[in-house]
C-alpha cells in the first residue's frame, strides 16, 4: 500500500516462494513495519489505531451476542436479558459491546477533532478525509441500528423518531418512511432488516478502512507541524516507533473503556430502554444516544419557516447538513498553511467549535422548551458559520506565524539545548531489539 | 543519552519479554469470555433434570419424555420381555458393557444392570437415541423385539442392547432414580 | 501536547460557565403547578453493593425477597427472575426448591390438550399475579403495575449538569435504589396548597412521571415480620426492597465488579510495561 519503494527482502526459502507467489509479507512489511511515519506525531495521533482496535472489538464482541439474540419484537428484549442473566459472560460481552459503541465515538470524535485542527484534510489529502466521512456516515447508521435492537422503549422510539425524518421529504418522504419500515409503523418487519443491517454495516465500515489506510499510506501521514516529510530524517519506521506509541495509547484507552464497562455500565444508556417497547406508550422525553445529541439539537434549533421550507424539512436539512458540510471542508479552507499551531486566530475559532459541539450535545439531551431553544439555535448557526464563513475568510485574511522549514528543524527547536540526534543517524528499525 | 548505551542488554531484554509476556496473558485471558459463552447457559443447565411421574404405565407400555433436548424411554417392561432379556448371555452381545450412568463404566451388559435395579427390573430407561448416528429407534419393533433404528438398520434387544446393525454400543441409561414408587427423576 | 492541554482547561472552564448560566434558568416554576418531575430528587442512601469492591448483602437480599413476595407481588410481576437464581440470595437447594413450590405455575398441554396448574421448579419463572396486561390494567385502575424484574435499572432520576460529571469518576450507578426507596418513603406528605391532586391518586412529590400515582401506600410499619430482628420500618423495608430489585435487575454486580478489579490492575501494570518498552524504543530519537 505504500508508495515507495519496498524495502522488503525475504530471508528465507519459504519467504522468498511466498513473495514470487502472493507478496502477502511484503506488503504488510511495508505498511506496517518499514512505512516511514513523521517523528513528531503526538498522542492525538493514536486515535487512528484505536479505531481500528475499537472496529474490531465491537466485530468480536457482536458476533457472539449474535449467537444468542433473537430478532422478533415478541422475544428481542426477553433475548437481551437471557445474554445479561443466563449466558455465560454475557453480561460482559453485552456491556462491551454497548459501551463499545459509546467508546467507538469518543475516539472518532477526537479523531476528527484532530484532523480538523491539524488540518489533516487538506491537499493531497482530501480523498483520505472523504473517506473517513463516509466511516463516520455508516457508523452512525450502524448505531442508530444496534440501539433499536434491544427492544426497549427508546430503542422504539428512537427509530420511531428518526426513520420519521424521512417523512419531511416533499412528495416521496411517506413512501421512503415505510420502505424503510417495511410497515406503517416500526414492527416486527423493521426490527429484522435492522439486525441485518447492524449485521453487515460494520465489514462495510471496514471495507472503507481499508481505503481510508490505503488512501492513508499513498499520501502519508500530517503531522503538528502541517509540513510535508522532506527528508529520512524527518521520519522514524512505523515498527517499532509508533506501534509501541499507539499501543500505550491503546491500553489508556482501554482502561477509560473498563472503567465504564465494569462499573457504570448504563451510565452512558437511558434508564427507559430497560422497559420493554410500547408502542401505545410514549416516555417523557426521547433522547437519543449520546453521540447523535450535537445533531439532535441541531434538528430541534429549527422552529421556523425558511422561505417554501417548513420547519420539519428545515430541521431534518440542517441535521444532515451539519454532516454533509464535512464533506466540503478541504474546499472551504482557503489557508495555505495547515496546521493550527501556525494559525493563532484559527486556533481560537477552533476551540470555540469544540465548545459549540459540546454544548450542542448537552442541549440535545435537554427538553425542546424555553431558553434551551433559542441557546440551540445561536449554537447552531455558530456550527455552521464555522464551516462556512470562518473557513473561507480567516484563510484569505489571517497572518500566519512563522513556521520552520522542516519537521527535522521543527524538534530540533523544541528540544533546544537537549539531546536532538537525527533520527535517521541513530535510529533505524534494525534498532529494535 | 550515554546512559541507554550503557543499560545492560539483558535487562532491555528483560522489559521487552516481560512486556510480551503480559500482552500474550491479556489476550489469552480476553479471549476465554467469547469461548466460554458457547457452552450451555444457566436456564438450559436447570432444565438437567426432570421428574416423571409413571403410575399410569402399566407393563408393556412406554413413555418418552424430553430430557436435555433428547428423548428418554421409559419402559416398563412385559415379564416375557425380562425374561428373553435375562436369557442372552454376555458373549452373545455385540457391546458387553451396560453403558449405565448410574453404575461403573465397566459393569457388564446383563439386564439387571441395564434396568432400574433390584426389584425394579421391569423398569427400562435409557436416552433414546441410536449409537450410531443419533436418529431415534422405533420401539417394540425389529427382530429382537427391542428397538430398531429406522435411518440404518440397527436392532436393539429388549434390555435396548445393540444386537445387529451398524451401531456401536448399547442405549445410553442416563442418571436417574426413583424418589418415590411412581415417580422417576432423570438426570 | 501542552498546548492542548491548555486548550481542554479553557474548554472545560468555558463550558462549565455557559452550561451553569444555562441550568439557572431552569428553576422558577410554581410549587403548585410544577412542570419537571421529580419535585423533589431521591435522596442518596449508602448501598452494600455500590462503589468498586460493591456486593450484595444477602441478609439483605432475603429481608427484600420477604417484602417483595408478602407485599409486592400481590400485583408487580417479574418475570424475567427465575427461582434457581435465588440460591444467589444465600438460599440452599432445599430451600430454592420449597420457595418455588410455594407458587402455582401453569404448564401444559398435557396429553389430553388441557393447560394444567402444577408447583413451581426452580427453573420456573416467577409468575405473574394477572394472567396478562389487561387484566393487570382492569384491576388496577387503567394502569397496569410495572414487571419488577428491570425496575432498578428502568428507574433513575436525571442527575443534571454538573452532577453527572462527577458520578463518572464516583461511580454512582444507584440512581434506581435511591429512587424506588425516596418513592415507597415518600407517601403522606401534604400537597402545596393549591395543587390539584386527581381522584384515586396519591401524592408523592418523588414520583418521576407526575405529581401523584396510582399506587397507594403499598407498604406500613410492622407488615412484614422479619427474623432476624431488623427494624421492621418502612424505611428499612424501602431499603431491603431496593437492594432485592437491584439485585433482580443486575445479577451479576458483585462478579462484573470484582471482574473490573483484575481487569484494571492487569491494564495498570501492563500498561506501565508498555510504557517503559515505549521509553526505551525511542530513547534514541527526539520528537
Amino acid at each position: 500500500m505504500s508508495g515507495g519503494h519496498s524495502t522488503y527482502t525475504p530471508k528465507t526459502g519459504i519467504g522468498r516462494w511466498i513473495d514470487a507467489r502472493m507478496p502477502l509479507p511484503r506488503l504488510v512489511y511495508d505498511s506496517f513495519i518499514a512505512y516511514p511515519v513523521p517523528r513528531n506525531l503526538n498522542y492525538a495521533y493514536t486515535f487512528g489505531g484505536i479505531l481500528a482496535i475499537m472496529l474490531v472489538a465491537q466485530i468480536l464482541t457482536g458476533v457472539v451476542l449474535a449467537m444468542h439474540y433473537v430478532a422478533d419484537t415478541r422475544l428481542a428484549f426477553d433475548a437481551v436479558e437471557k445474554i445479561m442473566r443466563d449466558v455465560n459472560s454475557g453480561w460482559l460481552l453485552r456491556y462491551l459491546h454497548s459501551n463499545g459503541a459509546s467508546m467507538f465515538f469518543f475516539a472518532v470524535y477526537i479523531h476528527i477533532f484532530r484532523g480538523l485542527y491539524y488540518g489533516s484534510y487538506k491537499a493531497p489529502r482530501e480523498l483520505l478525509w472523504i473517506l473517513g466521512c463516509i466511516i463516520y456516515l455508516l457508523m452512525m447508521a450502524t448505531g442508530f441500528m444496534g440501539y433499536v435492537l434491544p427492544w426497549g422503549q427508546m430503542s422504539f422510539w428512537g427509530a420511531t423518531v428518526i426513520t420519521g425524518f424521512f417523512t419531511a421529504i416533499p412528495l416521496v418522504g411517506t413512501w421512503i418512511q415505510e420502505l424503510l419500515l417495511g410497515g406503517f409503523a416500526v414492527d416486527n418487519p423493521t426490527l429484522n432488516r435492522f439486525f441485518a443491517l447492524h449485521y453487515l454495516l460494520p465489514f462495510m465500515i471496514a471495507g472503507v478502512v481499508v481505503l481510508h489506510v490505503w488512501a492513508l499510506h499513498v499520501v502519508g501521514q500530517t503531522n503538528p507541524t502541517g509540513i510535508e516529510v522532506k527528508s529520512k530524517t524527518d521520519t522514524v519506521a512505523f515498527t517499532p516507533y509508533a506501534t509501541i506509541k499507539d499501543g500505550f495509547a491503546m491500553l489508556l484507552f482501554f482502561l477509560l473503556f473498563a472503567w465504564f464497562v465494569f462499573y457504570i455500565p448504563n451510565f452512558l444508556g437511558h434508564p427507559d430502554n430497560y422497559i420493554p417497547a410500547n408502542p401505545l406508550k410514549t416516555p417523557a422525553h426521547i433522547v437519543p444516544e449520546w453521540y447523535f445529541l450535537p445533531f439532535y439539537a441541531i434538528l430541534r434549533a429549527i422552529t421556523f419557516n425558511i422561505g417554501p421550507i417548513d420547519s420539519k424539512l428545515g430541521g431534518v436539512l440542517a441535521m444532515f447538513g451539519a454532516i454533509a458540510v464535512l464533506f466540503v471542508v478541504p474546499w472551504l479552507d482557503t489557508s495555505k498553511v495547515r496546521s493550527a499551531v501556525y494559525r493563532p486566530w484559527y486556533k481560537l475559532f477552533f476551540w470555540l467549535f469544540v465548545i459549540d459541539a459540546i454544548f450542542l450535545g448537552w442541549l440535545g439531551s435537554r427538553p425542546a422548551e424555553g431558553s434551551y431553544v433559542a441557546m440551540a439555535q445561536v449554537a447552531t448557526l455558530y456550527y455552521f458559520a464555522f464551516f462556512i464563513v470562518v473557513m473561507p475568510v480567516l484563510g484569505l485574511i489571517e497572518t500566519p506565524k512563522r513556521m520552520p522549514n522542516s519537521i527535522t528543524e521543527a524538534v530540533l527547536a523544541k528540544n533546544k539545548g537537549g539531546a536532538g540526534h537525527p533520527a535517521g543517524a541513530t535510529a533505524s528499525p534494525e534498532t529494535k531489539g | 543519552m550515554s546512559a541507554d548505551d550503557t543499560i545492560d542488554p539483558s535487562r532491555r531484554d528483560f522489559l521487552y519479554i516481560a512486556t510480551g509476556m503480559a500482552g500474550v496473558v491479556g489476550a489469552g485471558a480476553l479471549a476465554w469470555p467469547f469461548i466460554d459463552q458457547m457452552r450451555p447457559d444457566a436456564s438450559t443447565l436447570a432444565l438437567s433434570s426432570v421428574e416423571v411421574d409413571v403410575s399410569s404405565l402399566t407393563p408393556g407400555m412406554s413413555l418418552t419424555v424430553k430430557w436435555r433436548g433428547k428423548p428418554v424411554f421409559i419402559r416398563n417392561r412385559t415379564p416375557e420381555e425380562i425374561e428373553v432379556a435375562q436369557k442372552v448371555s454376555l458373549n452373545e452381545l455385540k457391546d458387553p458393557l451396560a453403558r449405565n450412568a448410574n453404575l461403573t463404566s465397566d459393569a457388564p451388559a446383563n439386564d439387571l444392570d441395564r434396568s432400574a435395579g433390584e426389584g425394579k427390573e421391569n423398569w427400562l430407561v435409557m436416552i433414546g437415541v441410536c449409537t450410531h448416528l443419533g436418529c431415534i429407534p422405533l420401539g417394540q419393533q425389529g427382530e429382537y423385539g427391542g428397538w430398531f433404528c429406522p435411518c440404518h438398520g440397527s436392532s436393539y434387544d429388549t434390555a435396548g442392547r445393540i444386537r445387529k446393525g451398524p451401531a456401536p454400543e448399547n442405549m445410553a441409561v442416563p442418571v436417574f432414580s426413583f424418589i418415590s414408587d411412581t415417580k422417576i427423576r432423570v438426570g | 501536547m501542552k498546548k492542548i492541554l491548555k486548550g481542554a482547561a479553557a474548554l472545560s472552564f468555558a463550558l462549565a460557565c455557559s452550561l451553569g448560566a444555562a441550568s439557572a434558568q431552569e428553576e422558577g416554576h410554581s410549587a403548585a403547578e410544577p412542570t419537571h418531575f421529580p419535585i423533589h430528587k431521591p435522596e442518596q442512601m449508602d448501598w452494600t453493593f455500590a462503589g468498586p469492591f460493591g456486593k450484595y448483602d444477602k441478609g439483605q437480599l432475603q429481608r427484600g425477597f420477604k417484602v417483595y413476595k408478602e407485599v409486592c407481588s400481590a400485583c408487580h410481576s417479574m418475570n424475567l427472575v427465575a427461582f434457581r437464581t435465588l440460591s444467589e440470595l444465600g438460599y440452599s437447594e432445599a430451600q430454592v426448591k420449597a420457595i418455588a413450590a410455594e407458587y402455582t405455575v401453569q404448564d401444559g398441554p398435557n396429553d389430553a390438550g388441557d393447560m394444567f396448574e402444577r408447583p413451581g421448579i426452580p427453573s420456573d419463572y416467577f409468575p405473574s399475579p394477572f394472567p396478562n396486561e389487561q387484566a393487570a390494567a382492569a384491576a388496577n385502575g387503567g394502569a397496569a403495575p410495572p414487571d419488577m424484574s428491570l425496575l432498578a435499572k428502568a428507574r433513575g432520576v436525571e442527575r443534571g449538569f454538573p452532577q453527572f460529571v462527577f458520578d463518572v469518576f464516583t461511580q454512582y450507578a444507584e440512581g434506581g435504589p435511591d429512587y424506588i426507596h425516596a418513592l415507597l418513603t415518600g407517601y403522606g406528605q401534604e400537597p402545596p396548597a393549591g395543587m390539584a391532586i386527581p381522584e384515586g391518586t396519591h401524592y408523592n412529590p418523588y414520583f418521576i412521571a407526575g405529581k401523584s400515582l396510582a399506587m397507594a401506600p403499598p407498604i406500613s410499619d410492622d407488615q412484614v415480620t422479619y427474623d432476624d430482628g431488623t427494624p421492621q420500618t418502612v424505611d428499612q423495608y424501602s431499603r431491603d426492597v431496593s437492594a432485592f430489585l437491584m439485585w433482580a435487575a443486575e445479577p451479576h454486580l458483585a462478579e462484573r465488579k470484582q471482574t473490573g478489579f483484575s481487569v484494571i490492575a492487569f491494564l495498570l501494570i501492563f500498561g506501565v510495561l508498555v510504557y517503559l518498552t515505549k521509553k526505551r524504543v525511542w530513547r534514541q530519537v527526539s520528537h
